[in-house]
């Protein structure tokens, strides 16, 4: 490969726009659902696992918005749509909305105070505020079944034909549509106006506030629509699991994402691909294995990713490319200027 | 004296005694955050450490109480000096982002190890007969160990208040916290304060873990299940404060107890609820940094 088409390459990454490396996802996503039958329902909580992260770095990754709490959306959206099919209707699209809705409620309350505050207390307060709906789902229990898990909802066929089968076909074909339709809109929101303020407040609050863009009213309405998003991912997950359990609001589950950004790449979508399909693979597996050890494994991964590529996968790809693109700046004819 | 009021009398003892326990672990935090800026999620994992040190040397050295918690102090800070000098170097400068993962990424390890190590069940550090009963006051009953761990806690918050305002060290500290560079002009070896004062932060936080065992049992997830309590007194008191920590240990550690006992049905939502309520009203905490 040559290497203007490698810089060429790592622009694209950067910039967002939609490229070859699309059509590739697609094509893995067809793939998988061909050829890797057996794993389906591992590759559906992976594709759920991205929306997740994609929701993560809308906030953390282009809003620079700390967050150790995600998996309150999540939550939100799982036990809005599983209650949403218990006691309303089983419709599948209508329950994702249901699951989007509440999570985006949650998001903008939540946001309220959140967003007042930066750095550890923000941490903190996003800590606070997931682990105030864990503890409230769990007193709750005639509504949410507390331990027990909310079970016993049907879903209904989608589009009133194709039931969800056991070997998880129709439930692979569901992820992965919502899947696509969620990065269409994320590579469309980071590059509109409101997700290119969330970059210029991510690097620079107080500039931004001074070129007059009302700082604190952007990051909440990216707050709810990264909330929203990670409830599409709960609803999808009550959807194809048939349960929802009080894991879906723990802090496991914050953290296991934020690890999966960040081993990704933040603030790059392709980041949140790597990022999810590495590591529910690799905890999958090991899991398997042995579970204990793959604590101890992970540990390492995370120190040394954050020693050695601290912009994930992503960065390190990146860096590689523009170094390719730099040696090449420095070829015979430019080495005079160069040095 | 009413039987209702003495209840509530010996529930705030008890919240107290709790909070102080609170405070205890999460001061070294406090220390560290203040002073070298790093977010270290590893803190508790630190704590879990010292338990287990003073555990395993009484258990298996055969030592009593009064040696076990100081050697597992002092194993705890050589421990945390040698991490600060490899490992915490890396993510000084980095954002806290990166060093949430890598401390974190650390107390994943340390976890696994001691899962390997000690095994899974719960364990407390054994009382030495002399800490254990009641004493009696009336219709109240008082625990001796409750009232030795306030003793205990109160006077490592005095003597690191005294440390930081009335010593040299404590004097450098300080200088080389406001301004590093003219500190480092002025002949502070900064890096080694830097050293020292992590390694004082590790050894508060083996000492609350050991002594705090009755409360928090010792147990290879120690580090991960309880960090959320540290990370929220640190929070709450306003980051970097010794004082805000106090208050904040004891305002948490009261409003726990008193909730989980008029409240029952709400179990933890209570404590939550606080630090949700008190970082609205105060989001720098009760302390803000000046």
């Amino acid at each position: 490969m040559n290497t203007t088409h490698i810089s060429a390459m790592a622009g694209a990454l950067r910039r967002q726009r939609f490229t070859a490396i699309d059509a590739v996802i697609a094509a893995a996503l067809v793939a998988t659902f061909f050829f890797a039958e057996l794993y389906l329902a591992l590759a559906v909580s992976v594709l759920i696992m991205i929306i997740l992260a994609l929701s993560l770095d809308l906030a953390q990754g282009y809003a620079g918005i700390e967050t150790l709490g995600h998996a309150a959306f999540f939550g939100s959206g799982a036990y809005a749509a599983g209650l949403y099919a218990l006691h309303i209707s089983t419709e599948p699209f209508s329950g994702l909305v249901v699951g989007a809705a509440a999570a985006a409620i949650v998001g903008a309350l939540t946001g309220i105070a959140v967003l007042r505050t930066q750095g550890l207390t923000q941490i903190m307060l996003t800590l606070a505020s997931a682990t105030l709906l864990l503890e409230l789902a769990n007193v709750a229990k005639k509504v949410t079944m507390g331990d027990d898990g909310l079970t016993g909802y049907s879903i209904a066929p989608l589009l009133g034909r194709f039931e969800f089968d056991i070997q998880g076909r129709t439930a692979y074909v569901y992820a992965a549509v919502v899947l696509m339709l969620v990065y269409i809109f994320a590579k469309y929101f980071v590059n509109s106006p409101l997700g290119l303020t969330a970059q210029g407040i991510r690097e620079n609050p107080v500039r931004m506030r001074m070129l007059g863009v009302r700082v604190y009213a952007r990051l909440l309405a990216i707050y709810t629509i990264s909330a929203a998003v990670a409830g599409i991912a709960g609803a999808l997950s009550a959807q194809v699991n048939r349960i929802v359990g009080l894991d879906a609001l723990g802090f496991t589950l914050s953290a296991n994402v934020l690890v999966m950004l960040a081993l990704g790449g933040t603030g790059r979508l392709y980041g949140a691909f790597i990022g999810a399909v590495l590591f529910m693979l690799l905890s999958d597996r090991a899991a398997a294995v042995d579970p204990t050890n793959w604590l101890a494994a992970l540990g390492v991964l995370l120190i040394l990713a954050v020693r050695f590529a601290p912009d994930g996968l992503m960065g390190l790809i990146e860096r590689f490319a523009f170094k390719s693109r730099r040696e090449a700046a420095k070829s015979p004819n430019h080495r005079s200027q160069a040095r | 004296m009413n039987t209702a009021f003495a209840t509530l009398l010996s529930l705030v003892i008890d919240g107290v005694a709790y909070g102080m326990m609170l405070f205890l672990i999460s001061v070294g935090l406090t220390i560290t955050l203040g002073v070298m800026r790093v977010v270290n999620l590893a803190h508790s994992a630190f704590a879990m450490i010292g338990g287990y040190l003073a555990l395993w040397s009484m258990q298996h050295a055969g030592l009593g109480f009064f040696v076990a918690v100081p050697i597992a102090v002092i194993g705890t800070m050589l421990i945390g000096a040698l991490l600060e000098r490899t490992l915490y170097r890396w993510v000084y400068a980095t954002s806290g982002l990166g060093q949430m993962l890598m401390t974190i990424g650390l107390a994943f390890v340390i976890t696994a190890l001691f899962k390997n190590l000690g095994g899974t069940q719960l364990q407390s550090v054994p009382i030495p007969p002399s800490l254990q009963g009641n004493w009696n006051v009336g219709p109240l009953s008082l625990s001796v160990y409750r009232a030795f761990l306030v003793g205990a806690s109160a006077a490592v918050g005095l003597s690191l208040w005294l440390g930081l305002e009335r010593t040299s060290f404590g004097a450098k500290l300080r200088a080389s916290v406001d301004n590093p560079r003219i500190a480092r002009c002025v002949g502070i070896d900064v890096p080694l304060v830097f050293s020292v004062t992590f390694a004082i932060g590790c050894g508060l936080a083996a000492l609350g873990g050991a002594l705090g065992s009755q409360f928090l049992p010792i147990e290879p997830y120690y580090g991960l299940k309880y960090l959320v309590h540290v990370l929220i007194v640190v929070a709450v008191g306003g980051l970097g404060s010794l004082r805000g920590s106090l208050y904040a240990g004891l305002l948490l550690g009261v409003i726990d107890t008193l909730g989980r006992y008029y409240v029952p049905a709400l179990g933890a939502f209570v404590i939550y609820l606080a630090v949700l309520a008190i970082l609205l009203i105060r989001p720098h905490g009760l302390v803000p940094r000046s």
